[in-house]
């Protein structure tokens, strides 16, 4: 096991924390001579972007060597890579924050698809010259919030991270935002804080219990003698995510902050930030508490239904194409909770691989749009006509990315729903059935809004515009591609490692539900949501 | 005799230089010198006690227990004197505006300071009372220092309602006093313990006056009425200085007073209930009316009785079986960790104001891009007292919260938090006015700019403070430990 060697996570982790001082450190247009640093080439955004994309690089190439140095062995199911040491004690009160990170099977994945997005945000912000040192010094402190959500393995470290990524975000929207984003941007920070709240206050109960906040340890330890009953903790935790993942009805922050963000931080919110929430349900929820997961689990499946129809429906009524993706992404994220439900390895790791398809198509989505509106001007689905005449390119990645998003076949999104559903439905037969008419009303309203806007004949107004021409066009288009082709055909490449990483979840939950039934406590190996 | 007197150095040579200055106001007018003197008296003072803590003289008590020198003492010792050199740092401006008074308004300065050093010092009720007329005389002239209409009308509010707390915690003194014959705390909790059925209600009454009399200086909801007028009304340095020295030592007798004096099982449950409550009113009165402030001096009055009401909800945390104070530490911790934030959030504001000559939040506007470096330190200090990482207010709120949740008061954490959630609401607006929203057509804004000698070294230590105690705060949370261990049970 690579525990407590070389602190490689701490260094993923806190790199960008470092990029983004360098990048706040450069020279700005105004002082043009600098001791040190003002021999470097370029303009103050030139030095700025390229200073970001490498320091982006960095990271996404410790994840990727993370990725292939990871034990996938029966033995890899512990956390890898461990750093951790005592941060905070203070005995007299029992409150104690761990400074502890690591991985498994569940937050590998997730870890590099979070510096792969943030390298394509990088990219497609590569014309920002607002601001632009601040601008991407706020975006790779927001990678260091990320990663740390994924990576800790301590209640309190975890909080610390969570809230660290309200401050980036708030600034990235109301000042690289367009449109109503003051509103949005307040709007976002509200949600979110009005959802930690309640966590913190779970978080506090759990540590309170089990006298420790270390994830690894709480799973162990009894919480029945908590102030709260344990359904409350439960239901606490569960509204700070259900806020971030969203669940219908707390999405409505979603469409504002997207249709206001930039282009870059839609793909980051989308592709990140909303699976902070599907994460924390797997990691902290159903691992710490499987006998209350096990018991809400009818109740999750409905609110994953709502989420998933009440979504789709919402989708089809859009007239804004960055809305439009936004009300899609409402739905999809019900796949998650639908796979969480189930309670099974095939239903979590469906629910966790949902998770890195949805990050990776949406994304390409969110670049796509962004794209789109550079050149059109609009967002409007109405005034947009033949586009895939006048930009070929763009316009056949686009129809890729919808299709992928739709469900096809042998492309990522498709993997992630069919185990989903493979998972649920010997669970909970009518809700799975009901989300099956999502998959239709995605296929409506995906195949509907390309035809409005990209096919059908050419329209005068969009003859001057120009195709995708420069590198960083294509590079983002060309990796996010390739990883929904890649992950579509070799699903087994992430699959495996979310099999390792839910295995224990899912043992768990087992574990509870033979106890329920017939009070014994052999731990069945279960393939899919069956029996109980 | 001489070792008594020895305990009393710290206080003693903020009153002897406090005298000198005094005179010397009738033929001296350098700033320069005069506050060079104020801050030697200072750091002389801090000086005389860490020799003293290096003798060993910690835990020694003088005069009948009127001073005792322990840890406890020693930590609020440091937090104090750290406060009144912030408050004479940022005061360049101020004294520039009294060209005669200069060494009078330092002197009182000193004065108050010493009294809020001896009002951690004490373990008797006659000291406390002393301590807090020797530092409230003084606060009531330096908040009308200027003599205009807001400061001389702040002035008075801030005497006539200071009196009549003065008078109401007098009065529950004398019926504490009454009751048990005693002065000393320690005598006091012997009675506490055996008191009989009609006297218990006669504590209580006591109890609720001691409340209401220490609630008015640490400006605790419903006793906060004149906090946003005196702040708003009085020299800006005086404003951050009652804000945190005067409201840490306010904390800094009450945990005394109810943890040593009156923790009688039966009495603690009733007022750790009161605390309780009047720890959500302070929150959510602190809060909702500060959303409403474009005043940013207003604001950061209603956020300092917010945050007044955080504190308390500490002093409400005792464990069940009633045998540890679980939110002393915890609210030791959290004052120090405020008091760096406030500071350098009203550092910042003076700063500001010398240079534009306004509190409104609106003509903050495009401060971002004319004055960077202080733009971001308020930034960061209206993070801290919101409550985000990686800050000292993070830690301390964490903290806090724990303890409510230790001492089976997990509404009250929940309270809190929420709070936190409304507070977030009006610590973003000046953020977003530096950094976001355009200068408005014509605004009065230079073209960059930076704050004077004094004033920038402070901001220096405060706002490195605040990042301290954010990324390292187990070394603060040892010393708070270790602070209250010396407190008696």
């Amino acid at each position: 096991m690579n525990g407590d060697g070389f602190p490689i996570l701490s260094l993923l982790v806190f790199l960008p924390t470092a990029g983004a001082l360098l990048i706040a450190l450069l020279p700005s247009e105004r002082v043009p001579t600098h001791a040190l640093l003002g021999a470097l080439p370029g303009n103050e955004a030139q030095r700025a972007r390229w200073l970001a994309l490498l320091i982006a690089l960095a990271s996404l190439g410790i994840s990727l060597g993370l990725f292939i140095d990871f034990d996938r062995s029966a033995g890899g199911a512990a956390f890898q890579y461990t750093d951790t040491f005592t941060w905070i004690k203070a005995d007299d009160v029992g409150f104690t924050v761990t400074y502890a990170f690591g991985v498994d099977g569940l937050s590998l994945p997730l870890v590099l698809l979070t510096s792969l997005l943030t390298t394509v945000a990088v990219l497609i912000s590569w014309r920002i010259d607002l601001r632009p040192k601040e601008y991407f010094a706020w975006l790779l402190i927001l990678e260091t919030a990320v990663l740390g959500v994924f990576t800790s393995l301590d209640l309190l470290f975890f909080f610390l991270f969570w809230e660290l990524e309200l401050i980036p975000m708030f600034l990235l929207i109301s000042i690289w935002g367009s449109g109503d984003r003051n509103y949005s941007a307040m709007k976002f920070v509200l949600y979110t804080v009005f959802g930690s709240a309640f966590m913190l206050v779970g978080f506090l109960a759990m540590g309170a219990a089990a006298s420790t906040f270390d994830m690894r340890e709480i799973r162990e330890a009894d919480l029945a003698d908590a102030f709260l009953p344990v359904q409350a903790i439960f239901a606490f935790v569960l509204i700070a995510f259900a806020v971030k993942l969203p669940v219908v009805p707390f999405h409505t922050w979603l469409p504002d902050a997207h249709s206001d963000a930039p282009t870059a931080v839609s793909v980051i919110l989308a592709g990140v930030l909303l699976k902070m929430g599907g994460y924390g349900i797997l990691r902290l929820l159903f691992t710490i508490m499987p006998e209350v997961g096990a018991d809400a689990s009818l109740s999750l499946a409905i609110l994953a239904v709502v989420s998933i129809l009440y979504g789709a429906l919402v989708t089809i009524r859009q007239t804004d194409l960055k809305r439009l993706v936004a009300y899609s992404s409402v739905s999809h994220m019900g796949f998650v909770l639908l796979g969480v439900s189930a309670l099974g390895v095939t239903g979590l790791s469906g629910a966790a691989m949902q998770l890195v398809a949805h990050g990776l198509i949406t994304g390409l989505l969110f670049v796509m749009v962004g794209l789109v509106y550079d050149r059109t001007h609009t967002r409007e689905i109405a005034d947009m006509r033949g586009l895939v005449h006048h930009m070929p390119i763009i316009g056949a990645v686009m129809i890729f990315a919808g299709l992928a998003s739709l469900g096809l076949p042998a492309l990522a999104g498709f993997v992630a729903e069919i185990t989903v559903f493979l998972g649920a439905f010997s669970r909970h037969e009518v809700p799975t059935a009901l989300a099956l008419v999502g998959v239709l009303l995605a296929a409506g309203y995906m195949l509907w809004v390309l035809q409005r806007s990209f096919f059908g004949p050419r329209d005068d107004r969009w003859e001057h515009l120009e195709d995708a021409k420069s590198w960083w066009e294509y590079a983002p288009m060309a990796v996010l591609c390739g990883a929904i082709i890649l992950l579509g055909v070799y699903p087994k490449l992430v699959m495996e490692l979310f099999e390792l990483g839910t295995q224990p979840i899912a043992d768990g939950l087992q574990l509870v539900r033979a106890g329920l039934s017939d009070g014994s406590v052999a731990a069945l190996p279960g393939l899919g949501g069956g029996g109980g | 005799m001489l070792g008594e007197v020895n305990l009393l150095g710290p206080e003693l040579v903020l009153m002897t230089v406090g005298g000198v200055l005094l005179v010397a106001d009738l033929f001296l007018r350098d700033r320069r010198l005069l506050m060079g003197v104020a801050i030697a008296a200072l750091l002389g003072s801090v000086l005389y006690a860490t020799i003293l803590l290096a003798d060993g003289k910690v835990g020694g008590t003088a005069f009948n227990e009127i001073l005792v020198f322990d840890e406890y003492a020693l930590f609020f010792q440091f937090l104090l004197a750290g406060g009144a050199l912030a408050a004479i740092g940022a005061s360049w401006e101020t004294l520039g505006r009294i060209p005669s008074r200069r060494g009078e308004y330092l002197a009182l300065i000193l004065f108050s300071t010493t009294g809020l050093m001896l009002l951690a010092g004490t373990r008797d009720l006659i000291g406390i009372f002393v301590a807090l007329e020797l530092t409230s005389l003084s606060q009531y002239v330096l908040i009308g220092f200027h003599k205009d209409r807001l400061g001389s009308e702040a002035g008075l509010k801030y005497l006539l309602l200071g009196a009549i707390a003065s008078a109401i915690l007098l009065y529950g003194m004398a019926l504490l006093i009454g009751l048990s014959g005693a002065t000393n705390l320690g005598a006091i909790a012997d009675f506490v313990g055996g008191a009989g059925p009609g006297q218990f209600e006669a504590l209580i009454f006591a109890t609720v006056f001691l409340i209401v009399g220490f609630g008015f200086k640490a400006a605790i909801a419903p006793f906060q009425m004149w906090v946003p007028d005196v702040y708003q009304g009085g020299p800006t340095p005086i404003a951050a200085y009652l804000s945190v020295a005067s409201k840490a030592a306010a904390f800094a007798v009450l945990i005394r007073v109810f943890f040593e004096a009156l923790s009688d099982d039966l009495l603690s449950e009733h007022w750790s209930t009161i605390f309780a409550v009047l720890a959500t009113l302070s929150m959510f009165v602190g809060n909702v009316i500060a959303i409403q402030q474009d005043n940013i001096k207003r604001m950061l009055a209603y956020s300092s009785i917010a945050q007044a009401g955080t504190i308390v909800i500490g002093l409400a945390a005792i464990s069940a079986d009633r045998s540890e104070l679980l939110g002393a530490s915890g609210i030791l911790f959290y004052l120090a960790g405020y008091t760096v934030t406030n500071l350098t959030a009203f550092l910042v504001v003076i700063a500001i104001h010398n240079k534009i000559g306004s509190y409104a939040i609106d003509d903050y506007r495009g401060l971002g891009r004319r004055a960077p470096l202080l733009a971001l330190l308020l930034a960061f200090s209206l993070i801290s007292l919101t409550g985000l990482p990686p800050t000292a207010g993070f830690f301390g709120k964490l903290y806090l919260f724990q303890t409510a949740v230790q001492s089976d008061l997990a509404w009250l954490a929940v309270i809190g938090v929420v709070n936190t959630a409304i507070g977030a609401a009006y610590y973003l607006r000046p953020i977003k006015a530096m950094f976001i929203d355009a200068p408005a057509e014509g605004a009065p804004l230079p073209a960059s700019f930076r704050p004077g000698a004094a004033l920038g070294v402070t901001l220096a230590l405060t706002s490195a403070g605040i990042l301290v105690i954010g990324l390292a705060p187990s070394l603060l949370i040892d010393v708070a430990e270790e602070a209250v261990r010396t407190i008696m049970l």
